[in-house]
């Protein structure tokens, strides 16, 4: 504001000239503030730019015009490979070599039927998440009662509860997917241990918070008529949390999906090992097939469990998040 | 209250007493599916099979290793003495001579052969010298190595190990060249050696040996401490110690093995070792290069991992941030940009991070730049969609006011809306760059940089387990300090929206702007 528009504006009172400039530094500092909150993040920005860019095996200017030559190379040998890819069906350019063996992996269910290779992947993936999501809400759920403080008088099992929480939260997936692949050797169930030891982390920090917010007069109703421990839990909080529950446990679900992919491309088994494989060796028509199997379920994993959270707690329904 | 009025009751409120046949199984139901579906997992992968094959030994083993680390003395059988042997990278140095395993020396005569190469009479460690002067000399080239061989025997006399005691925990081995000892606690067994045939105890064996063949290696057993086997030619120990060796200095390092004091001395006094450089930068040096732990590219490649999730979230808040004004069906009011603005953020996110880390990895060769572009479009994407719901549940008032008052529409933007939604945009980017930094670990290990790939180096050569767990501190450490960063800036800006937040935290605030 310039020195004119204060001539002009009317005269203040002495106490409206305080306010006004207690106003006016006020707004200085805030303004203050942000530049110098945005002049940091710039600079953590630029260096952490040029500190990837040096330790990254090829440097960014020199690749980018080449980025976009991995999709050209995905370019199938007609359009109709990935799909033949896809369902298992033999391919007319199949010269025994691994790139075109595509019948190769079929699961057969009897003479005749079978499920094709990544579909039977597909599901291991699906599997996977599912079974650790469940297991890891079932511990998840039980312990979560234990951290949270208008359920649990006791302030040490309280906070021994909250920190195993979260450290088992913290604590790398691919660590616990590595120690289990050593002594069960390769396959699902290194993953399997790993999302639900992520997921009992995850779920019972998010829902203790929830079953700290709840009403507590049914628990107070309960304990009037003399109900114990778990009755004042079973009647009185879980009825009032359950659709929140289930609603992280989809959400999570979601998650879950995501994190054994990833965990099956480090040796996990599942689609994900089946995609790093078939890109790694550059097998195009099958990567397509993967990707788009892969993308599709992903939609359609996250729109089920969008609709049926949306059916659960209605409006206030969870966005996605990734609700650690 | 008698039966007649809890009849009444019941009559008067049927949906409390005679719930729906749904309610009232839901529960059961629920829990026979969940049931069922376990069962249908355990077939599905086997589990049992996998059980049962599992090693749990190595699981024992390997989590031990995350704590402590074993020294394995060799001592092998020569004719009439013993020579002791460590293995190559021990983490006692080039000379190891520790105080738990005691030599006794003796002077002794012993037949060398004269051959042309005194290959038998190698010996690595170097306390025991027998290379007397001038023994092996070559009188007679042409005999071929072998105990039968008629070769010239010329005897030598020399200091060397006759006995040695190595102390364990609870118990100690005594070797001498034919006869084993082995003690645990009052127990105690004797080995009678047949060199290169057998070895036989002379009494029958406790529990803590095993021996699958007479006559066969023994296995001996100290619990966590310490294991031995006793062979026909040789007795190892493996000796377990709690700590991690070596973990400043390694044994190549001229400030190793020596007391903190004196290494601090050094540093701030003494004489330069290299003379090239200060002791401090060597010692810094040598710490940044140690070879067992390799602090230096460890704390790299970690930094790598923090900057991923720093960049991806921080250029992914930054393009979501006007996609999700294009997205917002209340500020844009075309629907087609709304639609297509919406379906991107889906396919962005819906095509895993997994895959946009494979293929950044092709594109940019391995290193953080893959992994940072991988958070960065997926997370564009997560953003972008609850950044515009964020919008789509702002409330029109305020806009309505500051168009009242004739603004244009950019200033009604800036006003209106922007003080509404940016505290929720912050935390909402706070929230994914703390998750980020999980996320990061994870997918460095299928190339796209930082920690990941280096911890599931070391986890899949499966003798590493220390330096995996020192990873994993590490990781937790930044884990630990960036949630503390994160939740503290969300707990001030949702504090400065000043909305009715009863004792809700930070956290699911974020995740369920609705």
């Amino acid at each position: 504001m310039s020195a004119t528009d204060v001539c002009r504006a009317p005269a203040l009172s002495l106490e409206g000239a305080t306010v006004e400039r207690h106003w006016r530094d006020l707004a200085a500092r805030r303004r203050l503030y942000t530049i110098g909150g945005l002049a940091f993040l710039f600079l953590a920005l630029s260096g952490s730019l040029w500190f990837a860019n040096e330790t990254n095996a090829g440097k960014f200017f020199d690749r980018l015009p080449h980025v976009a030559d991995f999709f050209a190379e995905l370019k199938p040998r007609d359009w109709f490979d990935p799909a033949r890819a896809l369902f298992d069906l033999s391919s007319p350019y199949d010269d025994g070599s691994l790139k075109f063996d595509y019948p190769e992996g079929r699961v057969y269910l009897t003479q005749s039927i079978y499920i094709p290779e990544y579909f039977h992947r597909m599901l291991e993936t699906l599997n996977i998440a599912l079974f650790s999501t469940l297991v890891g809400a079932t511990f998840g759920f039980l312990l979560c009662f234990f951290a949270a403080g208008n359920i649990t008088a006791n302030r040490w099992l309280r906070f021994f509860t909250r920190r195993f929480l979260e450290i088992v939260r913290a604590f790398p997936e691919i660590v616990i997917a590595g120690f289990f692949l050593a002594i069960f050797s390769l396959g699902p169930i290194p993953a399997i241990i790993a999302v639900s030891i992520h997921t009992v982390g995850a779920l019972g920090k998010m829902s203790f918070e929830v079953v700290e917010n709840a009403d507590m007069k049914p628990e107070e109703g309960l304990r009037a008529v003399g109900a114990n421990w778990v009755e004042r839990v079973w009647f009185g909080i879980v009825p009032q949390v359950l659709p929140n529950f289930i609603s992280y446990f989809l959400l999570r679900f979601e998650i879950n999906v995501r994190a054994s992919t990833i965990l099956g491309a480090v040796g996990a088994g599942g689609i994900g090992e089946s995609l790093r494989l078939s890109i790694g060796r550059g097998h195009e028509a099958k990567t397509i097939a993967i990707v788009f199997l892969l993308f599709c379920t992903i939609v359609a994993v996250d729109q089920l469990s969008a609709w049926l959270r949306h059916r659960l707690v209605g409006r206030q329904a969870f966005a996605y998040g990734r609700g650690e | 209250m008698n039966a007649d009025a809890i009849n009444d009751i019941a009559a008067r409120h049927p949906d409390a007493f005679r719930r729906s046949l749904w309610k009232r199984y839901a529960t059961p139901t629920g829990i026979l599916l969940c049931i069922t579906y376990t069962f249908y997992c355990a077939w599905f992968f086997s589990v049992a099979a996998v059980l049962e094959k599992a090693n749990w030994n190595l699981a024992g083993a390997y989590l031990a290793d995350w704590v402590s680390y074993e020294i394995r003395p060799d001592i092998e059988f020569k004719d009439n003495h013993l020579t002791i042997d460590y293995s190559r990278f021990s983490k006692l140095g080039s000379n190891p001579n520790p105080d738990w395993v005691a030599k006794q020396m003796a002077v002794i005569e012993r037949q060398v052969e004269a051959v042309p190469a005194p290959a038998i009479a190698t010996n690595k460690s170097s306390q025991d010298s027998f290379m007397a002067p001038g023994a092996p000399t070559a009188e007679n080239p042409a005999a071929p190595s072998g105990q039968s061989a008629p070769a010239v025997p010329e005897t030598v006399r020399e200091n060397a190990v006759v006995a040695a005691t190595v102390t364990l925990a609870d118990g100690q081995i005594a070797v001498t060249p034919n006869l084993v000892t082995v003690t645990r606690g009052a127990e105690s067994v004797v080995f009678d050696i047949a060199k290169d045939s057998s070895v036989t105890p002379r009494t029958p064996l406790p529990d803590w040996i095993e021996q699958r063949r007479p006559g066969s290696t023994a296995y001996v057993s100290f619990g966590f401490l310490g294991r031995a086997e006793v062979q026909n030619d040789e007795v190892v120990v493996w000796r377990r110690f709690f700590g991690w060796a070596n973990f400043v200095f390694d044994t190549n390092s001229p400030f190793w093995g020596k007391p903190f004091s004196e290494v601090a001395s050094l540093i701030v006094s003494g004489a330069r070792i290299d003379p090239s450089r200060s002791n401090a930068a060597l010692a810094w040096d040598n710490i940044l290069n140690n070879a067992e732990w390799q602090h230096g590219d460890v704390w790299l490649k970690l930094l790598q991992t923090i900057v991923m999730a720093f960049v991806g979230t921080v250029l992914a808040s930054i393009v979501a941030f006007p996609l999700a004004f294009l997205a917002a069906r209340n500020v844009t009011p075309s629907r087609i940009a709304n639609q297509v603005t919406k379906r991107f953020f889906d396919f962005l996110r819906s095509v895993d991070m997994l895959i946009w880390a494979l293929f950044f990895t092709r594109g940019f060769g391995p290193g953080p730049l893959a992994g940072m572009s991988a958070i960065f479009f997926t997370d564009t994407g997560t953003l972008g969609k609850l950044y515009s719901e964020a919008l789509e549940n702002i409330d029109d008032k305020q806009r309505e006011g500051i168009r009242s008052v004739g603004a244009t529409p950019a200033m009604v933007q800036r006003y209106g809306v922007l003080p509404q939604v940016l505290p929720v945009f912050l935390s909402q980017s706070l929230y994914f760059w703390e998750s980020n930094t999980r996320s990061a670990t994870i997918i460095g290990a299928v190339g796209a940089g930082g920690i990941g790939l280096k911890l599931w180096e070391a986890m899949r050569t499966n003798t590493n387990w220390a330096n995996v767990f020192y990873m994993v501190l590490l990781i937790l450490l930044v884990v630990f300090v960036f949630d503390n960063i994160s939740s503290y800036f969300r707990r001030k800006l949702m504090g400065s929206v000043g909305n009715d937040e009863r004792r809700v935290s930070a956290r699911p605030r974020a995740a369920q702007i609705a």
